[in-house]
């Protein structure tokens, strides 16, 4: 292998023309920045600002299916939310409180454990409930139920509630979360799909117990 | 270019020609530095780079097993932990390398702030800084989530909650951060991007840019009092210092650079040997609410801000603190491009790397030991002592009941033991009489629930009957002021307390 001579030639002929013809790099830099005829640079130059220009229109017309593929689970609430079923209405005794749990009804396959969602059924009486979002309404942490005290109690920042949801202690400005519930055929329905947030629950309002548009939808 | 001799630097050669790199690498190499910044201070930069390659490296390796999936994640690394061979290991250092790298980051920052480093003309290296500080802090995070496990998920929820008390927009933000309407398999793969590709981009980016900087612009010389920063006169004083009183680059000061990095990476190595690698805890199902939920290491101090904060001051300070601290920290250099570096003439610079550092630590050992949060078992964990029953009444002894039944115990510790959130009540008697402690009991307030509807009478006057007992030895209970008149007016002989040590606060 002839590696030194091909150093040798490569080191030495750095400014003469190689033997190929073409000149070396440095003497074409030479020509493409020489500023000797003004309209050839000009026209490069328009050339190239076309260039740019049709880059730019390209990369502003593929920004959009881009932007609006990013944006995509930006949705309406009531797109998430559908109403789904926690079982009979038997399995919830009047007078206590008990842990329900459903398939979240907006799933991807690959969600595993995550979309089991838990909430909260209160049975006040045999046609009353109250459905209460597992999340503190501080900063979202799962709340534990306390039949012995009736409360909530938040092991994060130690939020505390009653037993009908409203505020006890703790950092929370309001009560817990609340589902719209409905009884179809003897089974307790909700209307659920998201995480109850402030932004999509925060209204202090508290809507009519299973009737009417609830705004505190999870 | 070198003598043509010997294989070895034939090859050299060969790739030199082509790549033409002596060049620029020498003088980056060999460009002088003032001699003072051959110092072990200024080994911290370097140190940061290093662990950046090792958390590439590293996060490569763990990639070959990891499964970004929801449903997948979390076996995957229990796999990696156990079945493997060293997988384990890989995580270890993986972890380590990230706590020891936002440390260093940490402590890189305070010392380019202590040596005025920001300066003109170095502003925009330090605002690089500050984003790669972000940028590492954001590393720290979506890897938390990437360890998909309990904490991962209940602090994807935190971060929903915050995000969801932007106004006007906070709903489709929360949508947006979690890829859809709850935590799922599309809050993983999204946290997964922005840690695998989005972030460690920008940050190589960045790092490298803040690097190149570092190179062109000099490295920062050692501060003396007295010697100012002027824009007219600056680049000329500094490079009459670096040509006068100065040193290659390498390897006069690289060596410290080298032989901390190295250390560094050995203290990784070690710490993830020994200590092995962070979790994963419980499994990712929120069905299971039997959890408590904490961050990692260095969130640990918002954490603790955020259960400090009073409710109505929250929201705004959630949304705008950071906002406002990151504004500082890009203003800085602007505000502050001339005058003096060294810190025995910036007495303020002191203070504020002091208060942040003690203000950090403080917040930071709270987030360890959660005094605000309730003791979820301690009602049914927690046993009271003997002590306090010892020749108890029937009635104490079903007021102690009642104390643990009732959950009294997941806040108010007694014996050492149960939640921190209410005050200690071994000695509640004295500072309370039994007429304040059922007021209290019945109504709550100041941050306690009411217990009027939950507990019946009998209950209410077996649990005050308890707490009334709750007091040293040598220290009487406290009585009704109105009481204490009658008795000490009528009382025949001394007391031996001085009615003022058992008085009611």
């Amino acid at each position: 292998m002839d590696l030194t001579n091909d150093e040798h030639r490569l080191t030495q002929n750095q400014d003469a023309p190689t033997p190929t013809g073409i000149p070396p790099l440095n003497e074409l830099a030479r020509h493409a920045t020489s500023g000797e005829d003004d309209r050839v640079v000009s026209r490069r130059w328009l050339l190239m600002k076309a260039g740019i220009a049709l880059n730019g229109l390209v990369g502003l017309a593929l920004a959009v299916p881009v932007v609006r593929y990013i944006f995509a689970p930006w949705r309406k609430d009531s797109s998430y939310e559908s109403w789904i079923s926690l079982g009979a209405v038997k399995s919830f005794p009047a007078g206590e409180t008990r842990l329900a749990l459903f398939k979240n009804p907006f799933t991807r396959s690959w969600d595993g454990p995550t979309d089991n969602v838990a909430c909260y059924v209160r049975r006040e009486e045999a046609d009353k409930f109250q459905v209460f979002a597992i999340n503190c309404a501080h900063l979202g942490c799962p709340v534990r139920w306390f039949p012995q005290s009736q409360l909530f109690m938040c092991p994060c920042h130690g939020g505390v509630y009653y037993a009908d949801g409203s505020r006890a202690s703790g950092p929370p400005t309001r009560g817990l979360f609340t589902y719209d519930w409905k009884v179809v055929s003897n089974e307790l329905h909700i209307d659920a799909g998201q995480m109850p947030t402030l932004s999509n629950s925060a209204k202090l309002e508290k809507p009519e117990i299973g009737e009417g548009d609830c705004t505190c939808r999870g | 270019m070198p003598r043509v001799n010997g294989t070895g630097q034939r090859i050299y050669a060969w790739f030199e020609r082509r790549l033409q790199l002596e060049g620029p690498v020498k003088e980056a190499a060999l460009h002088p530095v003032p001699r003072n910044t051959a110092s072990w201070w200024y080994v911290f930069g370097s140190a940061a780079f290093t662990l950046l390659f090792l958390q590439i490296i590293t996060g490569i390796l763990l990639a070959l097993i990891y499964v970004p999936s929801a449903a997948h994640a979390w076996d995957s690394l229990n796999v990696l932990n156990h079945q493997v061979p060293l997988g384990w290991y890989i995580r270890a250092l993986h972890g380590w390398g990230s706590n020891f790298m936002v440390a260093i980051v940490l402590i890189h920052m305070a010392q380019v702030f202590l040596f005025g480093a920001y300066k003109f003309p170095r502003e925009l290296t330090w605002i690089l800084g500050v984003f790669l500080l972000l940028m590492t802090l954001g590393m720290a995070f979506t890897g938390q989530v990437l360890r998909f496990d309990q904490d991962a998920y209940w602090g994807l929820g935190i971060g929903a909650s915050i995000m969801g008390r932007v106004p006007f927009i906070g709903g489709g933000l929360v949508h947006l951060l979690l890829g859809g309407p709850i935590i799922a398999g599309a809050t993983l793969s999204r946290f997964f991007t922005l840690h695998v590709f989005v972030i460690p981009g920008l940050l190589l980016l960045f790092a490298l840019t803040h690097v190149w900087m570092v190179l062109k612009l000099g490295v920062n010389e050692w501060p003396m009092p007295g010697r100012v920063v002027r824009r007219a006169t600056y680049v000329e004083e500094y490079n009459k210092l670096a040509h006068e009183d100065g040193i290659p680059f390498v390897p006069g000061a690289f060596w410290k650079d080298l032989v901390f990095s190295g250390a560094v990476i050995a203290a990784v190595a070690v710490c993830a040997l020994i200590m092995g690698p962070f979790g994963p805890g419980g499994q990712p199902d929120p069905s299971i609410i039997q959890t408590v939920p904490k961050p990692d290491f260095f969130f640990l101090w918002i954490y603790a801000v955020l259960s400090y904060l009073p409710p109505a001051l929250e929201t705004p300070f959630i949304l705008i603190a950071p906002i406002i601290g990151i504004a500082i920290l890009l203003a800085l250099p602007f505000y502050a491009a001339e005058g003096e570096k060294s810190w025995h003439r910036r007495p303020v610079a002191v203070l504020v790397v002091s208060f942040v550092a003690v203000a950090w630590g403080s917040f930071t050992q709270l987030g360890t030991v959660t005094p605000w949060s309730p003791h979820m078992s301690a009602w049914s964990a927690d046993a009271i002592p003997a002590k306090f029953l010892r020749g108890a009444s029937p009635l104490v002894r079903q007021g102690a009941n009642v104390f643990q039944d009732k959950q009294c115990r997941n806040c108010h510790a007694v014996g050492g033991l149960g939640g921190q959130r209410g005050p200690a009540l071994d000695d509640i008697a004295t500072r309370m009489t039994p007429d304040e402690l059922r007021f209290k009991v019945v109504t709550g307030g100041g941050n306690m629930p009411a217990f009027g509807k939950n507990l019946s009478p009998a209950e209410i006057e077996a649990l005050v009957a308890f707490l009334d007992t709750l007091h040293p030895p040598n220290q009487r209970p406290a009585v009704n002021p109105v009481n204490e008149v009658y008795t000490s007016t009528h009382a025949s002989g001394g007391e031996d307390i001085p009615a003022a040590q058992g008085a009611p606060r």
